[in-house]
């Protein structure tokens, strides 16, 4: 029996045995109800309750099964675990129904099982971030004892191949894989800033005009508008700079007599930019709204024309939130993924030339991972050691905005 | 002193701030108008495909080498997976042995890009006089391209389509909504309903907001390190990639959740306490029903983020090339996405526009999809 067939079976044989512990539960608190009057719980807690003592053990037995396999340690035959879970199950039913009293509270037990289950369900969120934690950290630890540490971060060479070379064997005399992930960042931080470079001014000049000129009409009909800006998948954004903002690139660069690279860090900057103009325009605009109307008022009384009041007391009043959706903004650029892969270029450049190819952090983790690579090659574990330094990066932008607007908040609230 | 230039200037420098404003809005939408016409340009030719009349001869040396059913001027102008399923028609109609019938054949990508002229065509010099004729005699015709909805993906870009994607992301959707929507809601539940408020409780929701920035490629190193790795998930299927998605789009279903539970008032909750009701009757019978909408809208735009989403998928194998559609949740599996991204790598011309075609309809789900939402939203939108 593979996996999924017992997987199956067991949900399969599990759902109509609860239906019926169910119905015979509630059904019998129905007839202790007429015998002894309003029970302390509603018939349906007592249905639950034989539900709960029924499944309880059953996938008691299927989780450690399924952990014990997974660890390897015994591989208990998908059979035996079934009749094992259905044998338990049937028995916890009999004495679950037994249970069933016109004295018994069923509601208890039943809530204290819900709220224990709810509880379960949030700890799965920092589940989440362990796992992720965990994941890339041990990967990046076993690649820190081939590569050293500061090598990784402070070296201007990124050559891995021949770590291929040498994990089957082929390697020729001397050649060294180097690991140096300086020119990779240094990609990273031309797109990010070029993105940013588009997104700050056009989102903020759209934040100021949508919650400062615009009717109200008018901005429920622009916000939306713009939103739909982050909702294009990224991979729309990949296809469309490589394929119609790459070649403009090239061909106006021409035109002024440079040479530009068709993997040029302009079109993926560009696009990225365009993308997260929302991040900034939205969240702007939501605390330039939250500016109170009063500091406005008063700047108007004094003689300020609109933009003066806009540049000198509300812009500084707004300036935390304002800040906390440029470092947003900008931990989303940092992570986007697939418009570098598909717009800008494999090769790690040291450069400052936007008009070259430059590669980033996602792009990298991208070509080691999707290849048919050994899982432990060096080559692919500096994956996760890159996923690692775009974790903390994006982690700090992202405490470092939150601490911000929690400033931002207690000011004018 | 003299006010009047000074104060000119003041009230320029106003008009000129307001411009920069409209031209910021006006920059957004003329890029989101160059966008879609570009996108629907050339996804549009994609919708049409080439047809050639060609004579067919059922010979039985068909069985052996499909290629002489056709006279040798033609084998390079018809679709080779036209001329393989030659040998089963014949199969299947034994009466037809011997003869020789006119019928209409998909045209190989060169013929279709040749017509629609494009450049990069890729039609050699000794054919464009022949297809052209023929165009022009009406032996070669433009059809609606229902290939590209009927069929999965091919190496041969005129028989390549995007129905094993689409299935590929229906069942990636489902697994994700089957794994984040109940857990997300009983978290938001959780959080907003029954948390003590200590440190614990505020470890968690810090970690939340966290999770909903972290970068979604790092999801996909989360997947292929525990569910593919650990778990022993088989790679590139619906279930690694469903999982990895469900645990991305969580934060979205838990804030838009909390979100909607805290906009129900008090005073429902202290009413039911009032009648005796228990602090999870409370929730099943009062705040969740009419926090449904709001959930059903939060949900719906975190679904739809999941089903655009590319880089994770690719983190755990999705990228494969999936001619049929997956019959289960451990077949390896593409979604919409990632078919888009393979094709885009493509470099026969022909491929182009199916990108492009298989963007649009990307497009269009994600666009009515959050148009539902948007409407849904303001249509149960409640003032208490």
């Amino acid at each position: 029996m593979t996996t999924a067939n017992v997987f199956f079976w067991f949900v399969a044989g599990l759902l109509p045995l609860s239906a019926m512990a169910f119905l015979f539960a509630s059904k019998k608190a129905e007839k202790l109800e007429v015998q002894f009057g309003r029970l302390q719980s509603r018939p349906g807690f007592f249905g639950w309750y034989a539900v709960i003592k029924l499944a309880s053990p059953a996938l008691l037995v299927g989780l450690v099964c399924s952990i014990l396999n997974m660890i390897g340690w015994i591989h208990v035959p998908g059979e035996m675990l079934l009749a094992t879970a259905f044998a338990l199950g049937a028995g916890s039913l009999w004495l679950g129904l037994k249970h069933v009293k016109h004295d018994f509270r069923a509601r208890q037990p039943v809530e204290k099982t819900m709220q224990m289950m709810l509880f379960i369900a949030a700890i799965i969120s920092v589940l989440t971030t362990v796992g992720i934690v965990f994941s890339v950290l041990f990967e990046s630890i076993r690649f820190f004892n081939i590569v050293p540490l500061w090598d990784f971060l402070t070296g201007t060479t990124w050559n891995p191949d021949t770590a291929f070379l040498i994990g089957s064997g082929m390697a020729e005399g001397g050649a060294v894989p180097e690991f140096g992930s300086l020119p990779i960042f240094a990609g990273t931080f031309m797109i990010t800033i070029i993105a940013m470079m588009v997104a700050v001014p056009v989102g903020l000049f759209a934040a100021i005009y949508m919650s400062e000129y615009a009717s109200d009409g008018l901005r429920t009909a622009l916000k939306p508008t713009l939103e739909i800006l982050a909702g294009i998948p990224t991979v729309v954004y990949g296809f469309f700079a490589a394929i119609t903002i790459s070649p403009l690139v090239v061909n106006i660069a021409e035109s002024f007599g440079l040479h530009a690279d068709f993997t040029n860090a302009l079109a993926p900057g560009l696009i990225m930019g365009i993308m997260i103009i929302p991040f900034i325009s939205s969240l702007s605009d939501d605390v330039i709204r939250a500016v109170p109307q009063p500091m406005r008022d008063a700047s108007l009384a004094l003689g300020m024309t609109r933009s003066e009041t806009i540049r000198h007391i509300v812009l500084p009043a707004a300036m935390p939130g304002i800040v906390a959706a440029f470092l947003l903004a900008m931990s989303r650029a940092i992570g986007e993924t697939m418009i570098v892969v598909m717009a800008a270029g494999l090769r790690p450049n040291l450069t400052a030339n936007p008009l070259e190819g430059v590669t980033t952090v996602t792009v990298k983790i991208v070509e080691a991972l999707t290849g048919d690579q050994e899982f432990d090659s060096a080559f692919t574990l500096a994956a996760f050691a890159l996923g690692l330094v775009l974790l903390v990066i994006t982690l700090c932008l992202n405490i470092a905005s939150s601490i911000v607007v929690r400033k931002f908040r207690q000011r004018y609230e | 002193m003299n006010i009047t230039p000074r104060l000119k200037r003041r009230y320029r420098a106003d008009r000129r701030f307001k411009f920069y404003g409209m031209a910021a809005i006006a920059f957004a939408l003329s890029f989101l108008a160059f966008f879609f016409i570009d996108i629907i340009g050339k996804a549009m030719p994609a919708f049409e495909q080439a047809y050639i009349e060609v004579p067919v001869t059922y010979s039985a040396a068909i069985k052996d080498n499909y290629n002489k059913a056709i006279p040798r001027s033609y084998r390079y102008l018809v679709s080779k997976s036209y001329l393989r399923t030659l040998p089963y028609e014949l199969e299947a109609h034994p009466e037809l042995l011997g003869q020789t019938k006119q019928r209409w054949a998909l045209a190989s990508h060169r013929v279709d890009q040749y017509i629609k002229g494009h450049q990069g065509h890729g039609l050699k010099k000794k054919y464009r006089g022949h297809v052209t004729a023929m165009y022009d005699d009406g032996h070669i015709e433009m059809r609606f391209n229902a290939r590209f909805f009927s069929h999965g993906d091919s190496k041969m870009a005129e028989n390549a389509g995007i129905l094993a994607a689409a299935i590929g992301s229906i069942l990636v959707l489902l697994i994700t909504i089957a794994v984040a929507v109940p857990i997300g809601v009983m978290t938001a539940v959780y959080l907003e309903e029954f948390a003590p408020d200590n440190r614990f409780t505020q470890a968690i929701e810090v970690n939340i907001n966290n999770l909903a920035a972290i970068p979604s490629i790092l999801y996909g190193l989360l997947g292929l390190a525990i569910f593919i790795n650990v778990m022993g998930v088989p790679r590139s299927s619906a279930l690694a990639g469903g999982l990895t998605l469900a645990l991305m789009t969580l934060p979205v279903i838990i804030i838009s959740t909390r979100a909607a539970l805290r906009s129900v008032p008090e005073s429902i909750r202290d009413a039911a306490y009032g009648l005796g009701a228990s602090n999870l009757q409370v929730v099943m019978h009062h705040v969740l029903p009419l926090a449904f909408p709001g959930i059903l809208t939060g949900s719906i735009i975190g679904l739809a983020q999941a089903m655009g989403e590319t880089a994770p998928l690719l983190i755990v194998g999705m990228m494969a090339y999936i001619p049929e559609a997956p019959s289960s949740i451990l077949d390896a599996t593409t979604v919409l996405p990632a078919q888009v991204y393979t094709w885009s790598s493509e470099s026969i011309r022909a491929f182009e526009e199916r990108t492009a075609a298989g963007i649009l309809v990307l497009l269009t789900v994600l666009l009515s999809l959050n148009g539902f939402a948007v409407w849904l939203r303001s249509r149960t939108q409640k003032t208490w």
